[in-house]
């Protein structure tokens, strides 16, 4: 003790440092170690952004489903005739279309029969060569009923009913190499020529139609002596009544072998598609989520290189006045910074991915704003578990070993 | 003289050692610093000189809080150091010692101006203050024309002062400067020591520690260290 204590010692303010200043002091390592900086970022970058992605794309995959299915309806009902020992010989009883068309919240139903006909490009195909083109008498109300629509020319009507024409789904068109109808090119089925006066774009709620030539039921009895047994009946029903049409309709189509009919609801194939989607969705997440992992470890690594290369730095920071948690507060604030960098670089690389393939598929964009701002979060929390241990390695370095050199 | 530099009163101890020990655990235990008595008084320019291995870093060390005694008493500013928290030594070094090392340590990526400011960080004072007060202290050490070049740009001679400005800023009650011209060639060096001098005719406390005898004899006030303890 001694006499003379000057009046200075009677107090001691604190040392302090404002939270602008901490800011200021994270971004000292960034500033001075630029390439290393974008690095480490690069790793948060490239998990956020997979997982913002994998989000985003499988948020506007379901938009767009939702909107097909609201498009396409969940109401239409498919009766089609088993085939096979046991389940029935493809042919549904004569009275059947009209026997569905009775039930009472069925709004419209439409027929296909399978002809035992094949079409060609011209009558000099090889008879072998038919390209899996099956070749279907329908109603003319089949288009309305699936809710499809003609890329060219027009479909099947009354007035075609007696003459030789026949409309291609898209596919057959395809595989025959037409593509326009308004040429009115001729086709090879069944042994005549038939004019083309349409090609029909993708049924979604029947594939099957896509690969077949639909020639209307009339036509296909007078040109290809097809009986017109319908194999197929699509059936619109209200849509508050689905499932109770549903529960009737295999016993109303056939009603002495109503097992030997199958009723599909073709929604459901869309719906399904839909559910392992969303199963890929949860791998490729978990796969994000690996990414983001390694990318803290390296946020992690790069941390604790830099703590023990800024020794000196460290120790000079204690020397003009920095409390331990001052100088911990600096490292997990540069941690913090560079995984803010990474969450929102990856966010805004997730959206962008998001953005083009939705662009390519003709979706709408559509990233839930949890996801980016979970992105976000997640970068963060990685950032400050990542900066905690290199942080706490940097506050108990004391002064002198920090800068002895 | 009415100082306008050091805020200790002239006269006053502003640093105390009284009977300090300083042992480092080991087999047998080393004792960097054995028995060390000695008072540095408000105004002072003081050379602490020794060889290398004498104990006048861990001196330095001490008399900067930078490290505590095994035994005896440190007194800075009227702080007895055994008494304070390791917080409330880091605010006695933010307030009223002020560093100048060999290496200079300035942020390499930052202009002149933000390592002096820098001096101020820890205090609390507005970004605004720190920045007028390192301005004026760049100006005292003559290096107001480099205040807005980054520090790796500098000569080693200029980044001394920097350092040395950076030290001053805050007005601290003592300086403390380890081998201050260390990594200086002579006229550099020279002209170092001419800013000492000169800073502390304007009121500073400063200790310079030096292996080198010829600065060490320039200065006012020498205090040889040897094994440890103060010679003669």
């Amino acid at each position: 003790m001694t006499a003379t204590t000057p009046p200075a010692a009677a107090r001691l303010g604190a040392s302090r440092l404002h939270l602008a200043d901490v800011g200021r002091t994270s971004v000292v390592g960034l500033r001075t170690r630029k390439l290393r900086a974008a690095l480490s970022a690069l790793g948060i970058m490239i998990g956020i952004a997979s997982m913002v992605a994998v989000l985003g794309l499988s948020e506007s995959s379901r938009s767009d489903l939702l909107a097909r299915l609201d498009r396409l309806g969940t109401n239409l009902l498919r009766v089609e005739a088993g085939m096979g020992i046991g389940r029935g010989s493809g042919a549904l009883p004569e009275e059947a279309a009209g026997m569905v068309a009775r039930i009472g919240p069925v709004e419209m139903t439409a027929t296909a029969a399978r002809v035992g006909a094949n079409v060609y490009r011209n009558d000099l195909v090889p008879a072998g060569e038919s390209g899996g083109i099956s070749v279907q008498a329908v109603s003319t109300n089949l288009l309305a009923t699936l809710q499809g629509s003609v890329a060219s020319g027009v479909f099947l009507d009354e007035a075609a009913a007696d003459y030789p024409v026949v409309v291609l789904g898209s596919v057959a068109a395809q595989r025959l190499g037409i593509t326009d109808a308004s040429t009115a090119p001729l086709v090879w089925l069944g042994g005549e020529w038939f004019t083309v006066v349409g090609v029909l774009d993708q049924f979604e709620l029947s594939p099957d139609l896509d690969r077949a030539a639909l020639v209307s039921t009339s036509a296909a009895e007078r040109f290809l002596d097809d009986e017109g047994v319908p194999s197929t009946i699509f059936v619109r029903t209200d849509p508050a009544y689905v499932d109770q049409v549903l529960a009737v309709l295999a016993a109303t189509a056939n009603p002495q072998t109503p097992e030997e009919v199958e009723v599909t609801r073709p929604s459901d194939a869309l719906e399904a598609r839909d559910a392992a989607d969303e199963a890929l969705t949860a791998l490729f997440l978990g796969l994000g989520a690996v990414a983001l992992l390694v990318g803290g470890v390296g946020i992690a690594n790069v941390m604790v290189i830099s703590v023990l290369e800024r020794r000196s730095e460290i120790g000079l920071r204690r020397a003009i006045g920095a409390t331990r948690r001052h100088v911990a507060a600096q490292f997990v604030g540069e941690a913090l910074v560079l995984s803010l960098i990474g969450g929102v670089g990856g966010v805004v690389l997730g959206w962008g991915a998001t953005a083009v393939w939705a662009r390519v598929r003709g979706w709408s964009v559509l990233v839930p704003p949890e996801a980016m701002l979970g992105g976000v979060a997640a970068a963060l929390v990685i950032g400050v578990v990542a900066g905690l241990y290199p942080a706490v390695r940097a506050a108990r370095m004391a002064p002198t070993d920090a800068l002895r050199n | 003289m009415t100082s306008h530099l050091g805020s200790a009163p002239e006269g006053h101890a502003v640093v105390r050692l009284e009977g300090v020990v300083k042992e480092y655990p080991g087999t047998p235990p080393v004792r960097a610093v054995d028995d060390v008595s000695f008072t540095i008084g408000a105004g002072e320019l003081t050379a602490i000189v020794g060889p290398s291995g004498s104990g006048k870093s861990t001196l330095l060390h001490l008399m900067g809080t930078l490290d505590r005694p095994t035994t005896g008493t440190v007194e800075v500013a009227g702080h007895a150091v055994a008494r304070l928290s390791d917080r409330q030594l880091s605010a006695l070094r933010a307030r009223h010692i002020g560093f100048v090392f060999q290496q200079f340590f300035l942020l390499s990526g930052y202009t002149a101006l933000d390592n002096v400011a820098d001096g101020l960080l820890y205090t609390g004072a507005p970004l605004r203050t720190r920045r007028a007060r390192a301005a004026a202290a760049l100006d005292r050490v003559g290096l107001a024309h480099r205040r807005d070049h980054v520090a790796s740009k500098l000569s080693g001679g200029e980044r001394q002062r920097v350092a040395i400005a950076r030290a001053l800023v805050g007005e601290p009650q003592l300086v403390l400067a380890d081998e201050p011209t260390g990594n200086l060639d002579s006229r550099a060096s020279d002209s170092i020591i001419e800013l000492l001098e000169q800073l502390n005719r304007d009121g500073a406390t400063i200790a310079v520690i030096t292996h080198d005898r010829e600065i060490a004899e320039r200065l006012p006030r020498v205090i040889t260290v040897r094994d440890g303890q103060v010679a003669a």
